[in-house]
């Protein structure tokens, strides 16, 4: 397995680094597929009855857990083999990634195949998930290596293929489903078979195109800055002193609390509009509306992210807290007023800082705590994400059927949510705006540590 | 003339390595524009 080592991937000095993105983007378009997980949910309620569900198929609730447990699964892993990743380099990783999300669809099938769903939680959760995770944050430090000019944009395009893959998943799943269905099968078995083996293929390719610069290699014509940025740093901060700064948990809240406004949205988009404009967005409107949110998510995880690159991170999670703020708080406005078009736009910048807030955190990481442990802080980071995606969902859906269980108008169910998330937007605007550089105690030089 | 032939053969690369990864990416992103169309219909 030695082709998958770092040190046989060194590139040669005419090697284009603009393969480096497409390569990074192999995996989290394929990764992405996660977000467009639901569409199997229905079909696989119906594996027995194929027509509609008998009392032996499985519940939509059960279902559910798969990716519940796929996306812990992506934030345990991201947090246990960030340390690994960076000590063995991108291809070893990606290839891992290729093997356990391929993989996990493999096994579910034979948990569809035998109706096992414990198998399936195992296959797509478990093993999926840790693909997931390991695949996420795979060619984080490698793409900040290659573009020390412009790190935010280089992982945002990355990371932008995470919010892309649904888009392909999702009409990709359903043609598939419906090539393979039969009267007496729903074919799933086919789907997942056929799914974990291009995902493999693609995730692999990817793992293939990759490579690392050489040491002290520079782009042509760059000249690290002189006077640098408040917060940006030329040292290095292991990542085991990184978990000692308040640096490291200010980060964490910060992107806990904007990605937990964002999810709880995203979520619940569908119902939301339509009951936040009854008789106005038809269900089929409001999945268009979904995609919509979707599409400004993906969008802004290149904008924000290129856009930190010219003002800084620190101002760039400043606007997106900010203007947050005033748009969640505006929300409930746009729908009093009829106004489904200030509705989306307020929704869309939303979630384009959702997304923005996932794609600027590892060049943030990288100005505050340097680059040679940023795949491995960047991936216990994640474990924020792990804690937002059950807290965003739990707070919109609870507090809006607390307030309809208290004779509130479903039209009117969610501007007491509204204002909540706004309101956790300020802590993190608060958590953003007490971030300073990291203390000279915790640089690698001072603590003579052994570099890895 | 061994550097410029290795540079061109990279340049190709990067081409087919974009459509890759574009032309999938860009057919996702044409099917969800034309179902979020209904949301203004």
């Amino acid at each position: 397995m030695s082709i998958l080592d770092r040190e046989h991937i060194v590139a040669s000095q005419s090697y284009n680094r603009w393969l480096v993105p497409p390569a990074a983007l192999c995996v989290h378009l394929c990764i992405g597929q996660a977000y467009a997980f639901s569409v199997f949910n229905l079909p696989m309620s119906k594996l027995i009855g194929i027509t509609e569900s008998a009392p032996d198929d499985w519940k939509l609730t059960e279902l559910g857990w798969i990716f519940s447990i796929a996306i812990v699964f992506l934030g345990v892993a991201a947090a246990l083999t960030g340390t690994w990743l960076d000590r063995v380099g991108p291809r070893k990783a990606m290839f891992t990634a290729a093997c356990c999300f391929g993989g996990g669809f493999l096994v579910s099938a034979i948990g569809v195949a035998t109706h096992q769903l414990w198998i399936i939680y195992l296959g797509y959760g478990v093993l999926g998930g840790c693909g997931l995770g390991i695949g996420y944050i795979s060619p984080v430090k490698t793409l900040i290596t290659w573009f020390p000019d412009r790190p935010g944009m280089a992982t945002g395009m990355a990371i932008m293929g995470f919010g892309g893959g649904a888009f392909i998943a999702s009409p990709l799943s359903v043609w598939l489903m419906d090539h393979f269905k039969t009267a007496t099968d729903m074919g799933v078995t086919a789907t997942f078979v056929t799914l974990g083996i291009v995902y493999f293929v693609f995730m692999s390719i990817g793992a293939v195109i990759v490579r690392v610069p050489a040491a002290n290699w520079r782009p042509a014509g760059y000249v690290p800055p002189v006077q640098a940025r408040k917060l940006m740093t030329d040292q290095t901060v292991h990542v085991d002193q990184a978990l000692k700064t308040p640096q490291f948990y200010l980060l964490w809240w910060v992107l806990c609390l904007n990605v937990t406004a964002g999810i709880g949205v995203l979520g619940q988009a569908s119902a939301m509009s339509q009951e936040m404009f009854p008789g106005r967005i038809s269900p089929q409107a409001a999945a268009g509306f979904v995609g919509l949110l979707s599409l400004f998510n993906m969008a802004g995880r290149f904008f924000w992210a290129s856009t930190s690159d010219v003002i800084g991170r620190k101002n760039t999670y400043f606007v997106f807290f900010a203007l947050g703020i005033l748009l969640y708080a505006a929300v409930p406005s746009t729908a009093h007023m009829g106004s489904v078009v200030l509705f989306v736009l307020c929704y869309g910048v939303i979630l384009s800082m959702y997304g923005g807030g996932f794609a600027t955190i590892p060049a943030y990481l990288r100005d505050v705590f340097g680059v040679q442990y940023v795949g491995a802080i960047h991936g216990r980071l994640l474990t924020a994400w792990s804690v937002a995606g059950v807290l965003g969902p739990v707070l919109v859906n609870y507090i809006r059927q607390y307030q309809i269980d208290h004779g509130v108008a479903k039209a009117d169910a969610y501007t007491i949510t509204m204002y909540i998330m706004a309101g956790l937007l300020l802590v993190g605007l608060l958590c953003n705006l007490a971030m300073k550089a990291v203390h000279e105690r915790h640089h690698l030089d001072t603590q003579n540590q052994p570099a890895q | 003339m061994d550097g410029p032939d290795v540079r061109k053969d990279y340049t190709v690369q990067v081409v087919l390595a974009w459509l890759l990864v574009g032309i999938p990416l860009l057919w996702g992103v044409w099917k969800t524009l034309l179902n979020a169309m209904q949301l203004f219909q």
